[in-house]
């Protein structure tokens, strides 16, 4: 299954866009679309194409694969629902908190927990994740408290969670340099000798989070060089959720994101991002893959942004509402829950637990937020390096100083 | 810190008005009172009407108007080939403007936030900034990168930064940067009208400052520093965003009995500073303030050249008023970090009791 060839076949040519010919006239492709190619693109956009690997129909479905299968039992299932409705709650909630003015920003992950959970949950805990921004989910499965990310969003820290125990790396914001970082800590776990034969205990992986608009970066590009021509174990999960704050897919590539592995020498899969359970059988297999020497593995999880870029984005501006009516019936959560009623996995009582949970963890982040802390003004000149600098002892202790005499005018520090 | 914005907020007068006002007497009807946002729009506009082979490139500029809405409307009006929406990539950017200026365009690049301009970096110091000498001026470089750049907005990491000094370090490049509406309106069609390549700098937290722009009063050349207020005592340096901070803390000095003469640098590579070495001369003091980090930048270039050009004037030594030499903070300390209108003062009082 990991032979290139297997996942290099062509994008079959029925459904590919025919790209404009070399000095074609550009504005024809610049001119409005009409209401066909709407209606075209808004297909092209929720479909996934015949490669997408899918085991859980957005009917709540249970169906096979050839390649892909996942033995689960009902208590994993319930667990992977639970996840879902929890990070679904904190996100929710942490976009309320913004609208109150209690967070500066924040950035929805509304309609990713599947892909999210499915990679995180894929995960074992000697590997390492390299996140975006956005990862909240993942950010879960590893086992960092949601409080842990609102640090950064209401501006008291970049972060506190312990990145090297958690082996969850600070959220990246500049897009793309997280890819080669991946790359490169990936490279180190080979350099260590702790990618095995497939049975080893210690193997480890590396996964890296990134979105369809990094795609475009030379760092993303020269982290999937990278790893390709040193086997690095690093599984590339990209995240298309079809738009880069206002640019949609088409304004990155010409060509399904996946598809795009095989250029660079390894296998790229097409995974349904919406479908925890696909989303969690090709990530493990990815990861596992890495972790017994076959890696890398570029992994595109097709799914939508259900809400703005961030709370500073206003998507009426560019998106069709359509397209998030099409996508509303994908919605991941809803899937499972339908798939656990109808197979009897789950009662009234479990679904109201897991409700139960979800409003004690809001009561307690929004608790947590409100009284967050404001750090002392020396955490500006704090771990600036590893050692003493005099220079900056020196500003901080004159600044120090200066803001004291504010303290004795009577101001509040 | 003191309740600085409080302080600021009852003491300052709002400034705009007077530094917007390019020293004409006259009040022509035509007048409009604009934010700096507005005036970068006209200005583009203006540049965009005026020569076909003007295009602007960015990130979400098209449909969104970009992230500040600075290019609002423009794609509507001008198309999708003068306004392109560009793969989300920063040396694709501006690497490609390259290649279009060569062609014979004049790209306008827009840069999202200061701290995204590094991936393009690569490309500015080793292309743009070089084609012109590697060529004997046979290829000529009419490229502006627009960067909205400094803090106090509240964002997280990475969009708070103020490289400017980086550029201003690299020869071939000219660094500017805006401070009131007249002068976004003004600069912007002057940098794109300029055959070299210009990083323009923009002071995003003042993007809605507004002022009265005159379109009737010819503006002055690009590359000048300008006197915004006369004054005996101190001289302030400032640029961008500092602009406003600066107006205020000359005001409430004032007040204080200190007569502040205030200058404007707009332009950081080439600096014009013969009007601060005249200034320094009458004044014999000066305060250079900036929020970007001081260490190895704009300021301490100032200050190295003022004493180099009038050691025997100053009767204090330069006094600077930066950010600090860490890394941006998070936002519940930037106001700790970025110069205000209490630090200008401070500096201003140490320089007088020298
Ligand atoms: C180098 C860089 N350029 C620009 C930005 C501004 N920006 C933040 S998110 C974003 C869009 C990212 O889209 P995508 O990669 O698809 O990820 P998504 O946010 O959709 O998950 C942009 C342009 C940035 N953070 N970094």
């Amino acid at each position: 299954m990991s032979s290139p060839e297997y996942w290099t076949k062509p994008w079959p040519s029925s459904s590919a866009e025919k790209p404009p010919p070399p000095g074609s006239n550009q504005a024809a492709v610049a001119a409005r679309p009409t209401a066909e190619q709407v209606i075209a693109g808004l297909r092209a956009t929720s479909e996934g194409g015949p490669d997408l690997v899918q085991l859980l129909t957005p009917e709540g479905e249970r169906v096979t694969h050839p390649h892909f299968d996942l033995d689960i039992t009902p208590e994993e299932l319930r667990s992977l629902y639970r996840d879902m409705v929890l990070v679904r709650r904190t996100d929710r909630e942490c976009n309320a908190l913004q609208r109150q003015g209690q967070l500066g920003i924040w950035v929805p992950l509304l309609g990713q927990e599947a892909a999210q959970i499915g990679a995180g949950r894929a995960m074992r805990p000697q590997d390492m994740a390299f996140p975006s921004y956005r990862e909240h989910g993942v950010a879960w499965c590893r086992g960092i408290d949601p409080t842990d990310l609102l640090g950064i969003f209401r501006g008291t820290d970049h972060g506190t969670w312990d990145s090297q125990e958690k082996r969850f790396h600070p959220y990246t914001i500049v897009i793309g340099n997280q890819v080669l970082n991946a790359a490169g800590y990936a490279m180190g776990q080979r350099l260590d000798g702790k990618v095995g034969d497939g049975h080893q205990d210690d193997a480890e992986a590396t996964i890296v989070f990134f979105g369809d608009g990094a795609t475009s970066q030379g760092d993303v590009n020269e982290g999937f060089v990278w790893g390709a021509v040193y086997d690095a174990p690093v599984v590339f999960f990209c995240q298309n959720n079809q738009w880069a704050i206002s640019e949609p897919m088409e304004r990155q590539s010409r060509i399904p994101l996946y598809q795009r592995a095989s250029g660079f020498g390894f296998p790229g899969i097409r995974v349904d991002g919406n479908d925890v359970l696909a989303t969690l059988a090709v990530t493990r297999w990815a990861l596992e893959e890495c972790r017994s020497g076959n890696g890398p593995v570029l992994i595109e999880a097709f799914t939508y942004r259900m809400d703005a870029h961030t709370t500073s984005d206003d998507p009426t501006r560019y998106r069709l509402s359509d397209e998030l009516e099409a996508w509303k019936l994908k919605d991941p959560i809803e899937r499972v829950r339908v798939h656990l009623v109808r197979s009897q996995f789950a009662d009234a009582d479990f679904f109201a637990q897991v409700d139960a949970e979800s409003d004690a963890l809001a009561e307690r982040l929004r608790e947590f937020c409100i009284n967050m802390p404001t750090p002392p003004a020396d955490r500006i000149f704090s771990h600036v390096y590893s050692e003493n600098s005099p220079v900056l002892d020196q500003q901080r202790d004159e600044f120090l100083d200066y803001l004291s005499k504010f303290e004795h005018a009577g101001g509040a520090l | 810190m003191a309740e600085t914005t409080s302080r600021t907020a009852t003491r300052s007068i709002d400034t705009t008005n007077r530094s917007g006002s390019l020293g004409s007497d006259e009040q022509p009807a035509s007048t409009q009172k604009i934010t700096i946002a507005k005036a970068l729009n006209l200005g583009l506009r203006t540049a965009m009407e005026r020569d076909p082979k003007v295009l602007l490139l960015g990130e979400d500029i098209g449909k969104l108007g970009g992230v500040f809405r600075i290019t609002d409307g423009l794609q509507k009006d001008f198309g999708e080939q003068r306004v392109m929406d560009t793969p989300l990539a920063e040396s694709g950017i501006i690497g490609t403007a390259v290649g279009l200026a060569i062609r014979g365009y004049r790209p306008v690049c827009e840069i999202q936030f200061d701290g995204f301009i590094f991936p393009g970096f690569d490309q500015i110091v080793s292309q743009l900034a070089k084609l012109q000498f590697r060529t004997q001026g046979r290829v000529k470089m009419p490229v502006v990168i627009r960067v909205p750049f400094g803090g106090g907005i509240g964002a997280v990491e990475h969009h708070s930064e103020s490289p400017e000094s980086y550029f201003a370090h690299t020869a071939g490049l000219k660094v500017v940067a805006c401070g009131n509406p007249v002068d976004a309106y003004w600069m912007i069609q002057q940098a794109i009208a300029s055959d070299d390549p210009v990083l323009f700098f923009e002071p995003k937290r003042r993007y809605q400052d507004k002022a009265e722009l005159d379109t009737s009063v010819q503006p002055i050349p690009l590359h000048s520093s300008r006197v915004l207020q006369e004054g005996s005592d101190v001289t302030v340096v400032c640029y961008g965003p500092m602009v406003r901070t600066c107006t205020d803390a000359a005001r409430v000095a004032a007040e204080e009995g200190h007569r502040v003469e205030l200058i404007d640098l707009r332009s950081l590579s080439p600096l014009d500073l013969n009007p601060v070495f005249e200034s320094v001369r009458r004044t014999g003091r000066l305060v250079v303030v900036s929020e970007a980090p001081g260490q190895s930048s704009i300021t301490s270039e100032i200050a190295a050249q003022v004493q180099q050009h009038c050691f025997y004037s100053l009767q204090a030594p330069v006094l600077r008023v930066t950010g600090f030499d860490t890394p941006y903070p998070p936002t519940k300390l930037e106001e700790e970090f970025l110069p205000d209108l209490e630090r200008v003062l401070d500096a201003v009082e140490r320089s007088l009791r020298w």
